[in-house]
């Protein structure tokens, strides 16, 4: 059962790794791409971290595990937060829909 | 078990070689910060899981110390490195 649940959980943190990467590529402008930054940051390497803590051979090691996801978290919000106020300051304005 | 877990690293692989073209492509230096953030998680998501694979425990040492470093050269960057005055910013 925790083995199905670590595999699961695997999966689902590449699936978020590759969302953010193809959304890095794809999104328009700077504000855009931190959004999908931070997907891969939070969930993806959340999710793969809680997995690989469900199969850690000792309470110890799973909690240095997971004690990278806070510090990953905190880091991303810092960054991003960081980086679209430059950018604001810089004027970048947020890109728009070409309207009709 | 051992399996996937190589093969999900592998495909993490994958998607930094990918990151990394897009890096040395892109137009604006923001871009190019972006990646390099984003090569700084997926490095750490890798070598996580290469930890469990090879049962090497040192390797999420190492892991912390990438993820602590990516934050510093983004805040470095923010702060300090982008003047945004050479070129288009999109």
């Amino acid at each position: 059962m925790i083995e199905w649940l670590s595999m699961a959980l695997l999966l689902v943190g590449a699936f978020f790794f590759f969302a953010g990467t193809v959304g890095l590529l794809r999104f328009p402008d700077v504000y855009s791409r931190l959004h999908a930054l931070a997907k891969a940051d939070n969930l993806g390497l959340g999710c793969v971290l809680i997995g690989l803590a469900l199969q850690a051979e000792s309470i110890a090691a799973a909690l240095k595990l997971l004690l990278i996801w806070p510090l990953v978290m905190a880091a991303s919000a810092g960054i991003s937060f960081a980086i679209a106020r430059r950018a604001h300051a810089l004027g970048i304005v947020p890109w728009r829909k070409a309207g009709p | 078990m051992n399996t996937l877990v190589l093969a999900v690293a592998l495909f993490l692989l994958a998607n930094l070689v990918v990151a990394l073209i897009a890096a040395a492509r892109g137009p604006t230096p923001a871009d190019r910060m972006l990646m390099a953030l984003l090569i700084g998680t997926t490095g750490t998501g890798i070598l996580v899981l290469l930890a469990n694979a090879m049962h090497l425990p040192a390797l999420v040492d190492v892991a912390l110390v990438l993820a602590l470093l990516a934050a510093i050269g983004g805040i470095a960057f923010a702060k300090r490195a982008w003047q945004g005055k050479e070129d288009d910013h999109d």
